[in-house]
């Protein structure tokens, strides 16, 4: 394994997501310093220029972490990021940058140990492709 | 609307890699509209456009600003301080924006940010469709309140040709045959036999076979 710390920038639904962070540190399983989160009240909040952003500021990869896509409390905000995820990774295709760095993970709000295995498999799939060139 | 479709990012940063200062320009008519040009995809690209040249280790300046329309020259106006700093301009108005801006300001370099696609409306959320061919002599109530110039592949004004087949045109399944469509329609009127009543040929000459169009109306011009 490399020495190389990616910077991910975690967008965390305020229902599913928050609740599965609050129950992993339940478990007394902590998220790496590396993610940050930020929390949305929903991730069909989330807007394209959003998720660009972080990557602009520097961040190695970028994930959205939302509901089932049959448990949304707004319906169908989860889908609509899923779409809009999609919509970044057509961006960073076009710029020949790899797509992988952005993905979408769905939870549910019991799945504490779900939640930090996703930070660690962005940490995982990053240090594969290695650090931004955006810097 | 004008509905228009964004150029391929690829496109954009070719034409602007020579100049390091560029502003995007938004319009916040049809374009916000149909989600290509307004503040939300001005942001986009201008991040999209920062990204790209830090990715390439090139420092880049990208100014945003977003008028009410590109369309008008007292909204035109409104950057007349500012282009000036920038090195290029590119406009997400549908084709007539850049062109106005370029005829407001001659020195400066101005691209479309745009491929402008046609007059149309949003079928479904995400889904735009063609209903105007802006002929300058509106006829549609001929044929029950439906283009056929605009919506028949040969702008047919004289029935569907051999090739609709169950509703659709023979260019694409995705094509419905408007004269299907307009035929089924004067039928459920009870108008049918309107549709072969004697009409003069159409005068194209309101038409772009008339060259480039212009309309003045005395009553307000100032």
């Amino acid at each position: 394994m490399n020495d190389f710390k990616p910077q991910i920038v975690a967008f965390c639904c305020s229902n599913c997501a928050s609740s599965a962070a609050a129950v992993a540190d339940g478990m007394k399983k902590t998220l790496p310093d590396n993610v940050k989160i930020i929390q949305v009240p929903c991730t069909g909040r989330i807007e394209i220029l959003h998720l660009l952003k972080a990557f602009e500021q520097g961040a190695d990869g970028v994930y959205v972490a939302g509901c089932q896509d049959d448990s949304c409390r707004y319906i169908s905000g989860i889908k609509k990021a899923a779409k809009r995820v999609a919509g970044v990774k057509r961006i960073l295709e076009e710029i020949e940058m790899d797509p992988e760095r952005i993905n979408i993970f769905n939870l549910c709000a019991g799945q504490g140990q779900r939640f930090v295995e996703v930070a660690y498999e962005m940490i995982n799939r990053l240090k594969e492709i290695g650090p931004s060139p955006v810097k | 609307m004008i509905v228009a479709e964004p150029k391929p990012i690829k496109e954009l940063l070719e034409m602007v890699q020579d100049f390091n200062k560029i502003l995007v320009i938004g319009c916040k008519g049809c374009v916000t509209v149909c989600n290509v040009g307004g503040l939300k995809e001005v942001g986009i690209l201008a991040s999209t456009l920062k990204i790209a040249r830090k990715k390439d280790g090139r420092e880049i300046e990208v100014g945003e600003h977003v008028l009410e329309r590109q369309c008008d020259p007292e909204y035109i106006d409104e950057v007349k301080d500012i282009i000036d700093d920038y090195d290029a301009v590119i406009s997400l108005a549908c084709g007539v924006g850049p062109q106005f801006l370029s005829e407001r300001y001659p020195s400066a370099r101005i691209f479309p940010g745009v491929n402008t696609k046609f007059m149309g409306g949003a079928v479904e959320h995400g889904v735009w469709s063609e209903r105007c061919a802006g002929c300058g002599q509106c006829v549609i109530h001929y044929f029950g309140g439906l283009c056929p110039i605009a919506r028949c592949s040969k702008s047919l004004m004289n029935g569907p040709c051999g090739g609709s087949s169950h509703g659709k045109c023979e260019i694409s399944d995705d094509v419905d045959c408007i004269w299907d469509i307009i035929v089924r329609k004067m039928m459920a009127q009870g108008r049918l036999d309107e549709l072969v009543k004697f009409r003069p040929p159409k005068s194209w000459t309101t038409a772009r076979d008339g060259g480039p169009r212009k309309m003045v109306r005395e009553e307000l011009v100032i």
